[in-house]
């Protein structure tokens, strides 16, 4: 089996659990998905749900305990480190929630960082493209301290969009901005999908956030518990609060 | 407080011991110095008292002053026996006897002596193999001279006294009490009575020193008195224990002077290892502001703050202490047993003690180093508010503007106290001011670090994991400029030395190219130690008849007393030759050969003691009565010909010996050097001490002593050196901690682990080089200083080492990848989700 077109990523009955014994805790509990090309998919739920780990697992940055996960035309499952670290450099991206920039490097060269590990050759075009997307412009030559972090998060996103991924995934990236700099950053993401046909996972608890994303899916204990297509934040927000009351049905 | 400070100084294990070891390292070479030192000591204590253990009282004639002790007579030793209470006395005759090995070559040892005496019988010696020489042609051997030369009873042995090269039959084999090769790696002969006192004494009957033992019920001291009574003055009369205690004392004297050096060694690794400790403790504190800041906010004083970063010094510094006073005591031990095995001197090692000294001074300075590089650190701590700290641990660019004032009036303080210290030849000025004048460069370095780094770094900086690496370096000048510093103090101290040898050599070899104006030298062994191995006068007249030879001139040589002055004076068998040769130029009086009662000087010497040509000198030679001589000839300084009063050949039949000591020879033109030294060589055929060299081999054999110098200051500069290496492990380990999140982020968007570990190698370079590069400056800048001071002594030339110095360059950079290993693996294994997670 393969990520078939149309398909950036997709879970098969993913198991992940931590520790062992009486101590063990069950993170993930047979999580199938298939994220879409070119959409905008947030992954939503509670604190412990397990939306973080589902995002590490799908990205390669931590292996799963039964199941398989596939990126792009990779299975990713079962990677050694060489592998892992090829797949998050060329077929992935990454926005984390802080700390996104290494201080020594101007906004320029932590955009062009992964092209530069990798020995690329930056497309100068679709640099510039990605730039200008981000309104950063005039702020390249400036280091990390220099810039509000607003920025630096746009700079985060230009960086994961410049390889031209086959996926990004952004870890609560609007959780230490405020509601201004949040608004341009989604509204940036959601770009990213629309006029370029970017894919993007993000992981938020933010009901708003999850509004500008084209699919919201809900996790709980493990389990994928619901999703809506373009929703807008009330309906968000409404589908959380009643997440306790839902029974998780396992996703078809 | 005290259990929070514990706790976090437990929790943090890696950096306890990071820390910890360059203390470790300079207390273990302190406690090793004394545990050594207090050894071998004893050990040389035991020699003498083992070997003065059947000696109750010792008489040997008294030398006077400038005069040759004369020897003994059998009369002496008939008046002692009738001494009341003397059992036994009996004469002794010892005097050089080098032995010549299977080889052909004569046997060296590492200042251990070698002599010859006479078998009595009654001595220490009991025959191992064999039996006692009896025949004229016999000799016995002490078995560690057996072994070293591998000698049977049976073989010949030829042997180098006062007479030429003589060969032996071997009869016999002897050792000492407990079955011992030698009491303490001495190479002795025993001759019968008549042949020792011939070869050894050059007079038949006569003693060098009679060896008397008490009878039962007379005490040594009450012998001693009794025998000094009867035999008057003129007699040294000692008891056994006195001539044990005075001849440690002075082995002891000189092993004492070792420890100094040693222990300005380990001086020098301990404050290597300040900068470290004060380095660690920079960035520990840096990385626990938010845990102190926590602290503070919750009520705790200032004054508890830097309680708690002293009290955790004060904690490693007392472990540190412990440990290394322990491996100080096993170092101790073990150079203790390679000096005795491998050195050449088959010493019985007293058992291994540890003196209070050393236990005292390695506590002492392994916590005061600690606490004194803690206390800048902790006050740094106790400043910062509470709430900034608890923001973000960013550590704050503050600027340089301060530390670079401090530290340019410190380098200058430095550098006065090192005029000073030349201008009055004072060691302590000198040494302290090389001192103050490095912790000045040292402050200075964070200004220095950016332009040097980022020039360095730039060779380094061809992919993104190199330019990572090289900004790294560039983050904290601070960090980066003390860890370097570390480095700098070592190569520095390397440098300069070397500087000043290599000025030397090139000064040396300069003046023989210019002044000196001979072919061929010939000359003994022993010619540093001041008693050369000299040849007869014959041979030099042969070597004047040589096919080829323009010219010979000779010399004997002695000390003169001129009136109580000791002067050091040859006897020259021609004196214009002599001038040729050495290029002197008249200063008043003119060349000639010299009269009987003439004598010529140097300038130097005539200005000192205000004589001018025609004066009057009386002088008395170790022979014969005082006898006064007129200057006749002055010369202008010669670098080569200093020191030493020129008298005439006739003199050299009172000096000790009147062999010649030393030959120069001019080839007639035309002829090559090389020819005639293959002519004039086989003359010596029979005296192996005595080489015939060339000039540049002559020059070569005088400067090669500076490599031994420098190969020793490098070994014992090591430590140093290793401690800084330390240092940028320990720099970068903490590094490593402190940039975690940094290295998760570049793990997870695709750096791989070999990137990561090339990041690590080239911050780890630059640092090295950068220490290196300012070592190397510093280094240089103290020779050339060194050698400026030093133009009177006769280095007028100065000389660069630059192979040396790109060696040193080499092996910084090398320095630098090794110490990255550890750190870079670390770093290398971090996983990807922790890391990112890291706080």
């Amino acid at each position: 089996m393969s990520a078939s077109d149309g398909v950036a990523a997709r879970a098969v009955d993913v198991w992940k659990s931590y520790g062992s014994g009486d101590a063990a805790v069950t993170a993930l509990a047979g999580v199938s998905v298939d994220l879409d090309k070119s959409r905008f998919t947030a992954i939503m739920g509670p604190s412990g749900s397990g939306k973080s780990t589902l995002m590490h697992c799908l990205a390669g940055l931590d292996d799963v305990t039964s199941g398989e996960v596939w990126v792009g035309g990779t299975k990713v499952t079962g990677l050694k480190d060489r592998g892992l670290t090829e797949l998050r450099r060329d077929k992935v991206g990454f926005i984390f929630q802080q700390f996104n920039l290494l201080p020594t490097l101007t906004a320029e060269e932590n955009i062009t960082l992964p092209l530069a590990i990798g020995g690329k050759k930056v497309d100068k075009e679709w640099f510039d493209v990605v730039v200008d997307t981000v309104g950063l412009r005039d702020r390249l030559t400036h280091r990390p301290t220099q810039l509000s972090g607003g920025q630096q998060q746009r700079v985060a996103c230009a960086r994961a969009l410049v390889s031209r991924p086959d996926v990004v995934f952004a870890d609560e990236p609007t959780g230490n901005l405020d509601s201004q700099s949040g608004a341009e950053v989604l509204g940036f993401l959601q770009r990213s999908a629309r006029e370029f046909g970017q894919t993007i996972v993000m992981v938020t608890h933010d009901p708003n956030a999850a509004s500008y994303a084209d699919r919201v899916i809900f996790l709980k204990d493990g389990h994928i518990v619901r999703e809506l297509l373009s929703p807008s934040a009330e309906e968000v927000l409404d589908t959380m609060k009643h997440l306790d009351s839902v029974v998780a049905v396992p996703h078809v | 407080m005290f259990k929070a400070t514990l706790k976090s100084l437990l929790s943090r294990k890696l950096r306890l011991v990071l820390s910890a070891l360059a203390v470790v390292l300079g207390v273990m070479f302190v406690s090793g110095s004394f545990v050594l030192t207090d050894t071998l000591q004893r050990s040389f204590t035991d020699l003498f008292s083992s070997a003065f253990a059947n000696v109750d009282v010792s008489v040997t004639p008294k030398a006077e002053k400038g005069k040759e002790p004369v020897p003994l007579t059998p009369q002496a030793i008939s008046d002692v026996k009738s001494v009341p209470g003397v059992s036994s006395a009996i004469g002794d005759v010892q005097g050089s006897a080098r032995p010549i090995g299977k080889n052909g070559k004569v046997i060296t040892t590492s200042g251990s002596p070698r002599f010859g005496f006479n078998w009595t019988g009654t001595g220490q010696e009991k025959i191992r193999d064999g039996k006692a020489p009896a025949g004229e042609n016999e000799v016995a051997l002490g078995a560690y001279l057996a072994t070293t030369g591998d000698f049977k009873v049976g073989d010949d042995i030829a042997l180098l006294t006062l007479e030429p090269k003589k060969t032996f039959k071997i009869t016999g084999i002897y050792e000492y009490a407990g079955g011992r090769d030698s009491l303490g790696g001495e190479l002795s002969v025993a001759f019968t009575e008549p042949v020792a006192q011939q070869l050894l004494l050059g007079k038949k009957d006569v003693f060098s020193g009679i060896t008397v033992t008490a009878a039962q019920g007379t005490t040594d001291d009450a012998l001693r008195d009794a025998v000094a009574a009867k035999l008057g003055s003129g007699y040294d009369v000692k008891t056994g224990a006195v001539l044990a205690k005075e001849q440690a004392d002075q082995i002891n004297e000189g092993l004492k002077f070792f420890n100094y050096v040693l222990l300005g060694f380990a001086g020098i690794a301990l404050f290597v290892g300040i900068f470290i400790i004060l380095n660690t403790f920079s960035i520990i504190v840096a990385q626990r502001t938010r845990e102190l800041a926590l602290l503070r906010s919750m009520g705790a004083s200032r004054g508890q703050v830097i309680g708690s970063v002293v009290l955790e010094a004060l904690v490693i510094g007392l472990i540190a202490s412990i440990v290394g006073l322990g491996a100080g005591i096993g170092i101790g031990a073990l150079l203790a047993k390679i000096f005795s095995s491998v050195g050449g001197t088959d010493l019985q090692l007293a058992s291994i003690g540890v003196p209070m000294t050393a236990i005292i001074s390695s506590f002492a300075v392994g916590m005061i180093v600690t606490v004194v590089a803690a206390v800048m650190p902790a006050l740094r701590a106790s400043r910062i508010a509470p709430v900034a700290a608890m923001r973000e641990a960013a550590t704050p660019d503050r600027p340089l503007t301060k530390i670079t004032i401090t530290g340019a009036l410190v380098a200058a303080a430095g550098g006065t106290s090192l005029a000073f210290g030349f201008n009055q030849a004072s060691l302590p000025l000198i040494f302290g001011g090389i001192l103050v004048a490095f912790v000045g460069v040292a402050l200075l370095t964070p200004i220095m670090s950016k332009p040097m780094v980022s020039l360095i770094g730039r060779l380094l900086s061809w992919s993104m994991p190199g330019l990572l690496g090289r900004r790294n370096s560039a983050r904290n000048p601070r960090r980066t400029a003390i860890t370097a510093a570390a480095l700098m103090v070592g190569i520095s101290l390397i440098t300069g030395v070397s500087v000043v040898l290599t000025s030397a050599t090139k000064s040396i070899e300069k003046l023989a190219t210019g002044q000196l104006q001979t072919d061929l030298i010939v000359s003994g062994e022993g010619q540093m130690e001041g008693e050369p191995a000299t040849f007869r006068r014959d041979v030099l007249t042969k070597i004047e008849k040589t096919d080829g030879v323009k010219s010979a001139v000779g010399w004997s040589q002695d000390g003169v007393l001129e009136g109580e002055n000791q002067l050091f004076a040859v006897g020259v068998t021609d004196m214009p030759a002599m001038a040729t040769m050495f290029a002197l130029k008249p200063k008043s009086g003119t060349i000639a050969p010299l009269k009987d009662d003439q004598l010529a000087l140097p300038e130097e010497m005539a200005a000192e003691k205000g004589w001018s040509v025609g004066s009057k000198v009386t002088l008395q030679l170790a022979k014969g009565e005082p006898k006064t001589y007129t200057v006749g000839f002055i010369w202008v300084k010669s670098q080569v010909l200093q020191g030493a009063l020129v008298l005439p050949e006739s003199a050299s039949a009172n000096f000790r010996s009147d062999q010649i000591a030393q030959a120069f020879v001019q080839v007639s033109p035309g002829v090559s050097a090389a020819d005639v030294q293959k002519r004039v060589e086989p003359l010596f055929a029979d005296n192996p001490e005595i080489t015939v060299q060339d000039r540049s081999a002559f020059v070569k054999q005088t400067t090669s002593q500076f490599d031994t110098v420098l190969l020793m200051i490098q070994i014992l500069l090591a430590l140093a050196i290793l401690i800084a290496v330390l240092g940028v492990i320990n720099t970068l380990a903490l590094s490593v901690i402190e940039r975690t999140r940094e290295l998760g982020l570049l793990r997870a968007i695709g750096m791989r682990r070999s990137q990561v570990m090339r990041m690590i190698t080239v911050e780890s370079v630059v640092i090295s080089v950068f220490g290196a590069v300012l070592g190397l400056a510093v280094g240089l800048a103290l020779g050339i200083a060194t050698v400026q001071a030093l133009k009177d002594q006769g280095i007028s030339e100065i000389g660069l080492p630059w192979m040396t110095m790109v060696q040193y360059l080499v092996v910084a950079a090398f320095v630098g990848v090794i110490a990255a290993i550890l750190p870079a693996i670390r770093a290398a294994r971090l996983n990807v989700l922790d890391a990112i997670a890291y706080e």
